[in-house]
Parts: structure tokens; C-alpha cells; sequence
């Protein structure tokens, strides 16, 4: 993992000074909240509906056990004993006051975390696949390039009044778990030729008008990336419209301009501005490189797991879900789901959060990482000690086995908490996950992702849902719009509009409609919701939405 | 004929804390929207609205909110401002608890 210089901790040491001294004068009254308010925001401060929320950063999603502890640590100090892992890798806390967020931003760099860039039209935090350093199928770990991206771009002083928010995400596996083609940048590392380099993905993004990413560059050498990434930078901050904040983002850039060119501007500009990148970037790319190696992986026997396995239905059914293929023998993935039923999707106290970081201390090699969807990942576990995990987690309210299942669902945090939201999602959520926990269904209905949004920022990336939930606002009361289809994936696709929308009281029973139909549909209990979709199209779903309009026709 | 004028409140973020806030007809803020200053007219509600909005160094992004009004004095009627009133639905935080704490 990448720890902290001197450079780094003075650097953040005198931003975080900087912030203490412009919340004092937004308090004395020398600045006005027009002053103020960018100034929170580049250090991740929002007043939400009610209360101030600050976003924190997890960089590439990866923690160690001590950033673990002092999240949890601010959780108790100076929220609620709470914090919400969001959709982009980060920690929001929903109730801190305004006095005490530069204590809680102190205590944050005491473990090399911040919260800069987490808000503001700038280049926010960078995320990377949650199974980084951890799978088989990738080329390498991407987490060193992200954090080379996290260092160019935080404080970048050209790209700190971009015309809207910038989103970089970074993947090494063959397997896109980062969404990259719904990012204003998507990189996906490749190997040609024994020479490694990236596909370079621009353009893609969620919100109003969703739009999958464009290839700009099949290959890019890795050498090159600084200087591409500020070339795309550059042309968008000149060519991007600033007229309109609904087309400001760098996909309405793209699409209004052709990709052919803004690949014409980008290569032109990165000839231009190449040569003045002579190799600094990537000593600290191999600096950074040599902090992220391997953990010494133990070779010991894998015979408690198979024990358990035989005699524990309740561990069989978590490890059967839960786990995933790890690169070296003998170890797995565990992702911990956030997503208990009836809860709030992402949610963990400040005790879990730290049952979760003793574990990874004790049996992880002291890593964690937080994935964009929502749930917490020990990403190098030996089998041999996954009973002694699970019981843990079990004591801990920790141990749903329901990773990527109809109640493993994002939802944003809605009008229960965002000043943006035109409904909520969270409650929507949960009655969801409690409706297919009470059927026992879920485990039969198998791999089917539900991402709920509470306004059409699309925060909850209901556009690459299976099924997609966006609440919205019609006339004063809440509605609930269906989208089908959406694949967060190397395959990526926006879902659908299935049609009207729904009460907050007819959603759970049109979803359910539409599991019933997936069932009723589906060739084997092998074949996914999303492939009985592709294979059948929208009809058999929306008539199951729909019945009515289906007997008024017949 | 002036068209009808929906009753409004004045209604803010602590800037301290950052909590929902009211303004009441004797010039000070509360916690309840009960105890806000119901405004009948445009005129009225535009004066009283500067002059929240004026109070920078007490409060932020005061705006002026619909009421409807009844037997306990002006309440919401939006659900976003039901929701401002009381706290998030997921768990009984905000005012919702503030309210029951200190009554």
C-alpha cells in the first residue's frame, strides 16, 4: 500500500491548515457563504438537507486497518456513530458541524486519508476495481496508476476550475468491476507485444444523459499516460461548454463533437506538450509500484474451510456466496455485505468498522477495500481461516450472504439525506431486500443487480442496473421510474425505460412482478436475469409490469 | 384578481450546524416549524425572506418554503420539507430525536 512522504503529509498538513483558517472567517463573517461554499466543497463539504455531510476520500478504494479505525473513530467522535460507502469508493458522514470538520480532517491526515476533491468540478477521486492486486484474470494491479493519477491531479492548478466534475476510473482485469465505460475516463491496462499500456475510454458517464465511454486510444503506451490524460484534460477544458451545467460534463463534449475529434485535438496537443514529460512520472511510478507488492502468501492446509464447509450450512451458504477466486492457492476474496436486509445499503457503525479492520489486521495482510457497490472487501484471506472470519462477521451483523443478489442493491442516499434528491432510495431499498428475504428467493433467482437512484444524477448508477429504480418527483408526490437491462460490465449497456412509473407503495410489487417473470422465463436456473432479458427483450417484462395495459389490449 | 398566494415559511440551514431552521415572527430562528412566522402575502414574504437571508453570519440558503395551516401552526407541504422537519426515515436522527430530546 501506499504510504505517506514528508512531501505529501506537509502538503496536506498546510492544506488542512488552510481550511481551518477559511471556516474561522466564514464564521468571524469575513467570508460570505458565496466565498466559502467552493472552498468546502474542494475539501469535500456539502450541507445536505439536514445537516453538513463530508465526503471523504478512499483512494482506489483501499484501506488498511488502521485508516479503518480511525473512520470509525470519526463515526463516534463527531457524527453518529455512523458512515455511508458510496457509490465512488468514498465515506460520506452525514452529521458532523461545522466547527469540528477541521479536527476531523486532522485526525483523517494522521492516517494519510483527506477529503480534497471529492466535491468541486475537479478531477475527483480516482477509483479502481475492489479486487485489485487479488484476481488472476489481470494484467497488473492498477492501484499504483491510481495513485500516480490521485498525486498529478490533486491540487493540479490547471484543472481545478474545470466546467464540471471529472471521474477517472482504473482497471487491470479482463473482468470490468470499475465501471470504467461510465466514467469521464475509463482505463483499462493491457498488454501488447510484452509492452503494457491502457485502452483509453472517454466520454461515458451516468446521470440525465447517460452515456457509454468511447475508445479514444486502443493502445497507449504506459509511459504516455500523464500527458494523454492532461491532453484529453486540455481539450475538454477549452472545448466543453460552460453555457449550460447539463452539458458542461466531458460525455455531452464527446458526443457533440464526434470522437474522431476529440482524438484529432487530444493527439495534436499531446505531441505538443509529450516531450516536457521526461520520466520523472514514471520513477514515481515505479516508486509507487514497489509499495504495492504481493503479501507473503502462506502455503498451510485449507482443511478447516472444507470442515466448516461440510458441516455448517449457514458458513456453505456465505462461502458459496460471498467468495471469489483469489490468484494464489489456497486464498479467496471475501466480500463482506453491507447490505444486510432491511438496512441501509452501505451503512456501518463505527464498531463494524472496526471489527472489520481487526480482521483484516489478523487475518488480511492488513488490507480492506471499499467497492462501488457498497459493500467492504478483505481481498487476500487464506481459506483456513474463514471460519474463525465468518463468526466474527456473524457476531457483528456482518455475515449476509447475498453478494451480487437481488438484496445486494446501491442505493444512493436519497431525499433521506441529499439536498439534490427528488425522492428517497434508501427505504425503497430496504423493503426490497426484506420482500425477497422473506419469499427465499433470493438464493434460486441467483446473480440480479437492483441500483436505485433518488434523482437523476444517477448517484445509485441505476442506468446499468438489471433493473434500474430512479425516483423522481411527479407533482409533489414520490414516483419511481423502471429501467431494464443496464450492464455495469465490460459489456455495458444503459438500461431501458420500461415505461410510467410507480408509487413509492406499487414499486416492491412491480419488481416482484418482474422476478416472477424472469423465473417464469428463464431456460435453466443457470441463465441470469440479464440473459433471459437479452434473450427475450423487453416485452415479457413489461407486460408482467404492466398488466393492465396487456388486457386492455387483448 | 391577484392570484391565490400559497402561506409560506422562512426557512434556512444553522450555519454552525447546519440543521433545518425557522424563522419566527419575532426575528429569531427555531428548530420548529411550528414556531415559524407564517407569511400570507408576496410582499411580505419577500421582506421577511431578505431579511433572513441577510443574517449570513447566523445562517445558510434561506428560502421561502409552501405551509399549509393548522391547528399546530404551519406545516409542510412538500415531502422534501416533511423530510427537513423531521430527519431521515432510515433512522431516528435529526430533529425527529432533537425534538424528543428537548421536549
Amino acid at each position: 500500500m501506499y504510504s505517506y512522504n514528508e512531501f505529501d503529509k506537509a502538503f496536506l498538513a498546510e492544506r488542512n491548515a488552510q481550511f481551518r483558517a477559511q471556516v474561522e472567517r466564514r464564521i468571524d463573517g469575513s467570508l460570505t457563504e458565496d466565498e466559502f461554499k467552493p472552498l468546502r466543497l474542494m475539501n469535500g463539504l456539502y450541507l445536505q438537507l439536514h445537516a453538513y455531510m463530508l465526503r471523504v476520500a478512499i483512494p482506489y478504494g483501499t484501506l488498511n486497518s488502521a485508516q479503518m479505525r480511525q473512520l470509525a473513530l470519526l463515526a463516534e467522535k463527531w457524527d453518529k456513530g455512523y458512515g455511508h460507502f458510496t457509490t465512488r469508493q468514498n465515506i460520506q458522514y452525514n452529521w458532523p458541524a461545522l466547527r469540528d470538520v477541521p479536527d476531523m480532517l486532522d485526525a483523517l491526515a494522521e492516517v494519510g486519508l483527506h477529503a480534497i476533491q471529492t466535491s468541486g468540478n475537479t478531477i475527483r477521486n480516482v477509483t479502481a476495481d475492489h479486487f485489485a492486486g487479488a484476481v488472476a484474470d489481470e494484467i497488473a494491479d492498477p492501484r499504483p496508476v491510481a495513485e500516480l493519477i490521485r498525486q498529478w491531479s490533486t491540487d493540479h492548478p490547471e484543472f481545478q476550475f474545470l466546467g464540471r466534475k471529472f471521474k477517472i476510473a482504473v482497471t487491470g482485469a479482463e473482468h470490468d468491476r470499475a465501471v470504467t465505460r461510465a466514467h469521464d475516463i475509463g482505463l483499462r491496462m493491457l498488454s501488447r507485444d510484452g509492452q503494457r499500456g491502457f485502452e483509453v475510454i472517454v466520454g461515458g458517464g451516468l446521470g440525465r444523459t447517460p452515456m457509454i465511454g468511447k475508445v479514444i486510444n486502443d493502445f497507449l503506451p504506459e509511459a504516455d499516460l500523464l500527458p494523454y490524460l492532461e491532453a484529453i484534460l486540455q481539450t475538454y477544458n477549452l472545448l466543453g461548454r460552460r453555457d449550460n451545467k447539463y452539458k458542461a460534463r466531458i460525455k455531452i463534449t464527446v458526443h457533440e463533437n464526434g470522437i474522431e475529434k476529440i482524438r484529432e485535438l487530444t493527439e495534436a496537443r499531446f505531441a505538443e506538450i509529450r516531450p516536457e514529460f521526461k520520466g520523472t512520472d514514471q520513477d514515481v511510478l515505479a516508486e509507487i509500484r514497489g509499495m504495492f507488492s504481493n503479501p507473503a502468501f502462506r502455503n498451510v492446509p485449507e482443511d478447516a474451510f472444507h470442515t466448516a464447509y461440510d458441516a455448517d450450512p449457514v458458513f456453505r451458504s456465505w462461502a458459496d456466496t460471498n467468495l471469489s477466486e483469489h490468484k494464489a492457492p489456497g486464498y479467496a476474496i471475501v466480500s463482506i455485505s453491507l447490505k444486510a436486509h432491511g438496512k441501509t445499503p452501505g451503512d456501518a457503525t463505527a464498531e463494524q468498522m472496526r471489527v472489520m479492520a481487526d480482521l483484516a489486521a489478523q487475518y488480511a495482510h492488513d488490507e480492506l477495500r471499499i467497492s462501488h457497490e457498497q459493500n467492504v472487501i478483505l481481498p487476500h484471506v487464506h481459506k483456513s481461516d474463514l471460519p474463525a472470519i465468518h463468526a466474527r462477521l456473524r457476531e457483528a451483523g456482518l455475515a449476509t450472504a447475498n453478494i451480487g443478489l437481488i438484496s445486494d442493491i446501491i442505493a444512493c442516499p436519497g431525499m433521506d439525506y441529499c439536498a439534490l434528491a427528488t425522492a428517497r432510495s434508501i427505504p425503497i431499498a430496504q423493503e426490497i431486500a426484506v420482500r425477497f428475504d422473506e419469499l427465499k428467493l433470493e438464493h434460486d433467482i441467483g446473480h440480479l443487480q437492483i441500483k436505485i437512484s433518488g434523482c437523476i444524477n444517477a448517484c445509485g448508477h441505476h442506468h446499468v442496473a438489471h433493473i434500474g429504480i430512479l425516483g423522481l418527483d411527479r407533482a409533489g408526490v414520490e414516483n419511481y421510474q423502471i429501467t431494464l437491462g443496464g450492464d455495469a460490465t465490460e459489456t455495458a449497456a444503459i438500461g431501458e425505460r420500461a415505461g410510467p412509473g410507480f408509487s413509492a407503495d406499487e414499486i416492491v410489487p412491480a419488481v416482484e412482478r418482474l422476478v416472477y417473470a424472469y423465473l417464469d422465463e428463464r431456460e435453466s436456473p443457470e441463465e441470469t436475469f440479464l440473459q433471459t432479458y437479452r434473450r427475450l427483450g423487453a416485452e415479457p417484462f413489461k407486460a408482467a409490469l404492466y398488466p393492465e395495459a396487456k388486457a386492455n389490449a387483448a | 384578481m391577484p392570484r391565490p398566494f400559497t402561506p409560506k415559511v422562512v426557512t434556512a440551514n444553522d450555519l454552525l450546524m447546519g440543521d433545518v431552521i425557522y424563522q419566527t415572527a419575532d426575528n429569531v430562528w427555531s428548530r420548529s416549524i411550528a414556531e415559524a412566522e407564517v407569511l400570507r402575502d408576496e410582499d411580505t414574504a419577500n421582506a421577511r425572506l431578505a431579511f433572513g437571508s441577510a443574517q449570513a453570519g447566523e445562517v445558510v440558503g434561506a428560502y421561502l418554503a409552501d405551509v399549509k395551516v393548522g391547528e399546530n401552526g404551519p406545516q409542510p407541504v412538500h415531502f422534501r420539507e416533511d423530510f427537513r422537519m423531521t430527519g431521515p426515515s432510515n433512522y431516528f436522527h435529526g430533529k425527529q430525536a432533537d425534538l424528543q430530546a428537548s421536549s
